[in-house]
């Protein structure tokens, strides 16, 4: 039994690309849901339309990279205001329902035929990271006993953390001010912040474009990290993951994403890892599970971890229970 | 201004008293400095015509009580003056602007500021940021300054103090870091009264400012709506506990079945035969009655428990 492997990928991912993708989409749910009262369930087409942007900027129309970007960019406003403009003056649980919806509507409009020609269809796009990895000044990954990065690896995650780094002091800031005391007051009650004489669409369109370009961040490293996209990982359970992973760091806590990120991908990797290796060594009978099962046991065990923190931790894990447990009223 | 030196006790309501003796008992009467106008305003919630108001003025730096039945359409009246609602006719003025049209947010930054029936303390907000949140003008609520906390801090440090003397005033200063949300029903009316009086309104709207609020804070509630007057603030506020009504309020105007079928003083109003009518004896009258499954409202506040509406 390979220990040291089991060890080192489980390390590996707490500092790797895919926890700095979750980490930075649900930093911007976090705006959403954890902060504004936003039920956003559509999350994975913010990081989407910013990828897509870039993706066909480059490879289908040849632009440069950073021209690419700045697309992404202004797809996620532009995602953010028409989501916005319809549905923010309903109420919470209809925006949950709008943008579900549209969220599978740019997976579906991405993966059709007709456009395949732009978006390469189901098959997605490659070739559009060259100039990011040009720019990659490591020659060499790392390789120690405990981990090992490539350099490009190690350029991708490099770039990442910074990113969270911005999110997170963005976030920060804004918090604090007296822009976040609207926000959050709008969570707490609509009505009232409108009688205090604030415009509480104009703050929540703010929060929803805030919430996406952070998310957006997410898009470009998921993008190229992979160096290519598909439109099928732009799927809800895409979303369903950040929203656990808000949940279980503790949401509107500055903090909770990444922490929560974190943990979420050290577990399921760990034990993606052990199941397998303790079947083949015996350890499990197989007549228990056999290594092919041994994934989708993986997820339930994560399942029922996160089951048990939600009923004897509900505010995760930088919450305050006492705040958490005002809305039971 | 709240926060301006006091008048002698007592000097706003003779003065009030004084400019409303010569104005006629009667449902549209004239006021000598009427502060908000409404004329014609009509709402209808599918075939039930909840507001038909023919014309109402509100005199300036009095206090006001509108009352009636269950029903009678005080609070739907509410919203439609403060913007949370839009008629299907009529125009209303607020220091003679029209106000028709007005979003909410708008309404109360003219300085119409309105509380609500049910609470809405901001529970897992601190009660001194719940003061705070008041203030309008805030440089540092908008998206871009906020990010810099040199262009805020300062403003952020003034509206503090003035929150504190307030929360003070209202007696809530030990109460300052908690959770609104962890008060008491009562404590929550005075702060959301409170909070209201950071926006610097000119009118003050109450929706039920004593709707389940126990009778030791009744007597503190009381005394911080007069001040409103005495500090040149004019009140607006619905009310079912008649003692209330007769003990505080210079002018009052019934409504029943969404019209105002009386106004004058507390006294007058309470004495007039249409008055208990409707609270009384309406369902013996012939009139055909869409609120015929309703009790009397003239009940007297410490048993009345706070209705949830929605």
């Amino acid at each position: 039994m390979q220990w040291n492997v089991i060890f080192s990928v489980s390390l590996e991912s707490l500092f790797g690309a895919t926890t700095i993708v979750y980490a930075l989409a649900a930093i911007g749910l976090n705006v959403h849901f954890g902060y504004a009262g936003l039920l956003n369930f559509g999350q994975s087409a913010f990081l989407g339309v910013a990828a897509y942007g870039m993706a066909i900027s480059v490879t289908t129309f040849g632009l440069p990279f950073w021209v690419g970007i700045l697309v992404g960019l202004a797809a996620t406003v532009v995602l953010a205001l028409l989501l916005g403009i319809p549905t923010l003056r309903l109420r919470a649980d209809y925006l949950a329902i709008v943008t579900i919806a549209a969220a599978e509507i740019v997976r579906l409009f991405f993966r059709s035929v007709t456009l395949s020609k732009w978006t390469g269809g189901s098959d997605g796009l490659q070739a559009f990271s060259q100039s990011f990895y040009a720019l990659n000044p490591y020659n060499d990954g790392i390789s120690t006993t405990l981990i090992s990065f490539s350099a490009r690896e190690l350029w991708v995650i490099t770039v990442g953390w910074v990113l969270v780094a911005i999110a997170l002091l963005i976030v920060w800031l804004l918090m604090r001010s007296p822009w976040g005391r609207v926000i959050k007051a709008i969570r707490e009650d609509e009505d009232a912040v409108r009688s205090l004489g604030k415009s509480v669409f104009a703050y929540k369109m703010q929060a929803l474009i805030l919430g996406g370009v952070l998310g957006s961040f997410g898009g470009y490293i998921f993008a190229l990290s992979l160096a290519a996209i598909q439109p099928d990982t732009y799927g809800t359970e895409f979303t369903f993951y950040m929203y656990t992973i808000v949940i279980l760091g503790g949401a509107a806590r500055v903090l909770g994403p990444v922490v929560g990120s974190m943990i979420f991908w050290l577990l399921l990797t760990f034990i993606n890892a052990l199941l397998p290796a303790l079947v083949s060594t015996g350890a499990i009978p197989t007549s228990i599970m056999t290594t092919n099962q041994a994934g989708a046991v993986g997820y339930i065990l994560v399942g029922i971890g996160l089951m048990a923190l939600i009923i004897f931790r509900p505010q995760g894990i930088f919450g305050d229970k006492k705040e958490v447990m005002l809305d039971a009223r | 201004m709240p926060d301006e030196a006091l008048a002698p006790e007592g000097a706003a309501r003779l003065r009030a008293t004084e400019a409303l003796r010569d104005v006629p008992r009667e449902p549209g009467a004239a006021k000598p400095d009427p502060i908000l106008v409404a004329d014609k305003v009509v709402r209808r919630f599918g075939g039930l015509t909840a507001v038909n108001v023919g014309h109402v003025e509100i005199p300036r730096g009095a206090i006001t009580a509108l009352i009636g039945p269950n029903g009678a359409g005080k609070t739907t009246f509410f919203n439609l003056l403060t913007g949370f609602d839009s008629p299907d006719e009529g125009a209303w003025t607020f220091n003679g602007d029209s106000l028709q049209g007005v979003p909410a947010y708008k309404v109360a930054r003219r300085g119409m500021v309105r509380t609500f029936q049910l609470t809405k303390a901001l529970s897992r907000l601190t009660v001194i940021d719940n003061m705070r949140l008041g203030a309008v003008g805030q440089k540092g609520e908008s998206f871009w300054r906020a990010l810099i906390p040199g262009l805020w801090q300062n403003q952020e440090n003034e509206i503090t103090d003035r929150a504190d003397e307030l929360l003070a005033r209202f007696k809530l200063d030990a109460k300052r870091d908690d959770f609104a949300g962890s008060l008491s029903g009562g404590q929550r009316k005075l702060l959301e009264m409170a909070r209201a009086l950071m926006v610097e309104p000119e009118m003050v709207m109450l929706d039920e400012p004593m709707a389940g609020v126990n009778p030791a804070l009744t007597q503190s509630l009381l005394g911080h709506v007069k001040d409103l007057r005495e500090n040149g603030m004019t009140v607006l506020f619905v009310e079912h506990d008649m003692d209330m009504v007769r003990d505080i309020s210079d002018w009052a105007i019934v409504m029943a079945q969404g019209q105002v079928i009386a106004e004058g003083t507390p006294r007058d109003v309470m004495a007039d035969p249409k008055v208990i009518d409707a609270y009384l004896g309406a369902h013996h009258d012939g009139a055909p009655d869409p609120h015929a499954d309703e009790t009397p409202a003239a009940i007297p506040a410490d048993d009345a428990e706070p209705t949830e509406k929605e």
